[in-house]
């Protein structure tokens, strides 16, 4: 065995920076859950964990940092299936189920929550494209999509309507077989730099039935961004406002019926809640793993601070938390995949959740790394400030109450 | 070359805590993260890129073992390898048994190159391919750095990593490559290529049906943790560390 740890080091020392080798410091990001995942399942874990750790992780804070939108990383992602991971695979995508998906996405956010996110938009844009889209539409826009020489956005809230998102004012006007679509779109991730913006606007009366859906091209004259927004976190991502004055969308370009666009974005939006928990998952797994790692380390009054109780309880209950909202995660997905009218409910309470309770992880990291913890260089205050945004996103915490309580009484009646 | 065979071996992971089982008999592997030998992973890409570029028009995984093996051979399937041979057996397998295990499975499979990892991470042996070879009557070129072809002539050149520097062979086919670290840096599987390994076929045979007797030859007296590094000193003076070096640790 000495010779192992000798050769070990060696192939460490040797390829530090490369794939095969390369080491997630501290726990070997394995789940209590794995022993449940098919062969398929652990092999997609594998890539995606291969990926984490050699492209993801290592360059997380200087992204973070630079505010750099990793396009080339994001490209090679691409090139394994990452960005088209529930795409059909008669249009070259990987064919995946949603269950699938969520621990692809919470391996790679356990790298990287911020560019992770990302994927999980231009997912859920494209799933919303395969889905609905018409034979020609497919043909047009997966194919770049899927490959990430095209980047895509979702186009939902707007500067006055937000939690009311059925409120939404972007008005999408017909002149003979075209729209005009004038408005403008707030916290757009991608926004500026995406190929292809899935914009919902109102084509009818005022509720949620007037809405259709439209894909606006980048390049399209009146179409404008904002400044890139200075966020809390999610740095390595643009996020900015989009304005749309006077923009001709032919009506190829509409994806679905017209009035369907709400709806479509509502139905994006459960998968979009589960990937946004799973996003969670991944971070706070990163956290509890740093904190695990430092708490059998760090020595103060004589010993391990592992060794105290206080410290104990806490990374008890951060665990629970992982496993709890993980387990809530995958349910949920498994949910969707099967197309139970329970999904609704079921994304809802798991996004509300897992948002929730995974932050409170990063948090406990924090506290539990003391001083450290809120230094950069020891990842976990970056992990806090990517997942507080997850409590607000896809529908705030509170509207996923909202939903809770309205799925609820649906079911008494 | 019309056919690449590769060795692909199950081994405890390379991240993961090795720990010795309580009657010193071996290390703990029930519960422990497992995972295709690093080396036989870079066999593995080698093997591709032959494929790659058009050098080679088949690769086969081979492994041999407990039926978990199979998870490797997917493994180098979902890598791009076209198909897989398991021997299933619960036996411990020594070098030499496997060795003979595969110049059988290369007697049925007559390929032009047998790759294999230079060793495996677990044991460390660095025997297989040697014997391998020498049960085979091939030539034999370890601790490859680097792999060509010269197609027409039916002939390998490898380039190997030896102590004074650097060493090329030419070797007539078929011949035993094994791979060292800096051959290559393996690529990863994609999901469709992940799945797309699940239709692939695996061929199931025995050490019976081989008609070899993989009985272990070597018997393990004892496994021990190495011994804990102590606490360092600081030297006050020159003479004091060529003393404790000369003194305490006996190396000059």
């Amino acid at each position: 065995m000495l010779h192992r740890s000798v050769v070990l080091g060696v192939l460490r020392s040797i390829r530090s920076n490369t794939r095969s080798f390369a080491t997630t410091t501290g726990g070997a990001q394995t789940s209590l859950w794995d022993q449940n995942l098919s062969e398929d399942q652990l092999e997609f874990q594998r890539t995606a964990r291969e990926f984490a750790a050699k492209e993801l992780l290592p360059n997380a804070a200087k992204w973070d940092e630079e505010k750099h939108f990793p396009v080339d990383t994001l490209r090679q992602a691409a090139e394994l299936g990452f960005a088209s991971v529930y795409i059909s695979e008669d249009i070259g995508g990987s064919g995946l189920t949603r269950s699938d998906a969520t621990i692809i996405f919470e391996t790679l956010a356990y790298g990287d929550i911020s560019t992770t996110a990302y994927l999980t938009i231009h997912n859920m844009v494209s799933g919303c494209i395969d889905r609905y889209g018409t034979d020609a539409q497919r043909q047009r826009f997966l194919p770049q999509l899927i490959s990430l020489q095209a980047f895509s956005s979702y186009c939902l809230t707007e500067p006055g309507s937000g939690s009311d998102a059925a409120s939404l004012s972007t008005t999408a006007k017909r002149d003979g077989t075209d729209y005009i679509l004038t408005g403008s779109k707030a916290f757009i991730s991608g926004g500026g730099v995406s190929d292809l913006y899935l914009v919902m606007a109102r084509t009818g009366a005022p509720g949620p039935k007037g809405i259709s859906a439209f894909l606006v091209e980048k390049g399209s004259a009146g179409l404008s961004f904002g400044k890139q927004e200075a966020k809390m976190g999610w740095n390595a991502q643009p996020t900015c406002s989009v304005s749309l004055d006077g923009v001709r969308v032919p009506q190829e370009n509409r994806l679905g019926e017209e009035g369907q666009g709400f709806s479509i974005a509502m139905t994006a939006l459960d998968g979009g809640r589960i990937n946004i928990g799973t996003c969670s998952v991944g971070g706070a797994a990163f956290c509890l793993d740093r904190a695990l790692q430092y708490a059998s380390e760090r020595k103060q009054f004589g010993q391990a601070i592992s060794k105290f109780q206080a410290i104990q309880f806490k990374l008890a209950d951060m665990a629970t938390a992982v496993h709890a909202s993980r387990l809530m995660i995958r349910r949920a997905a498994e949910s969707l995949d099967a197309n139970a009218q329970s999904a609704t409910l079921e994304a809802a309470m798991a996004k509300r959740f897992a948002t929730d309770a995974c932050y409170g992880v990063a948090d406990d990291a924090v506290q539990v790394l003391g001083g450290y913890g809120y230094l950069k260089e020891y990842g976990v205050e970056r992990v806090m400030r990517d997942l507080r945004v997850h409590k607000i996103l896809e529908g705030t915490n509170q509207i996923m109450n909202v939903i809770i309580a309205r799925e609820l009484s649906r079911r008494q009646h | 070359m019309k056919r690449v065979l590769v060795a692909v071996k199950r081994v405890i992971d390379y991240n993961a805590r090795i720990r010795v089982k309580a009657d010193k008999s071996g290390v703990e592997t029930s519960n422990v993260k497992m995972s295709m030998n690093p080396f036989c992973e870079i066999a593995v890409e080698e093997a591709l890129r032959l494929k790659g570029n058009k050098l080679a028009e088949e690769v086969v995984a081979v492994s041999l073992g407990p039926k978990a093996c199979q998870d490797q051979i997917r493994t180098a399937m979902a890598m791009g390898a076209d198909r897989g041979i398991h021997v299933l057996t619960d036996t411990e397998l020594q070098p030499l048994a496997v060795a003979k295990l595969l110049a059988k499975i290369a007697e049925r499979e007559s390929p032009d190159m047998f790759l294999l990892g230079k060793q495996a991470i677990d044991d460390d042996c660095n025997q297989t391919g040697q014997m391998l070879a020498a049960l085979l009557s091939w030539p034999q070129a370890t601790f490859a750095s680097k792999v060509e072809l010269e197609a027409g002539e039916r002939k390998a050149v490898v380039t190997r990593e030896v102590d004074g520097g650097l060493e090329t062979l030419r070797l007539r086919l078929p011949a035993v490559v094994t791979t060292d670290l800096r051959l290559n840096e393996p690529r990863y599987a994609t999901l469709p290529n992940i799945m797309k390994a699940k239709k692939k076929p695996i061929d199931q045979l025995t050490p019976e049906e081989l008609g070899v007797d993989v009985a272990p030859r070597l018997q393990t007296v004892k496994v021990e943790e190495p011994p804990k590094r102590k606490g360092g000193i600081i030297v006050h003076s020159v003479e004091e560390l060529v003393d404790k070096l000369r003194n305490e640790a006996k190396v000059l």
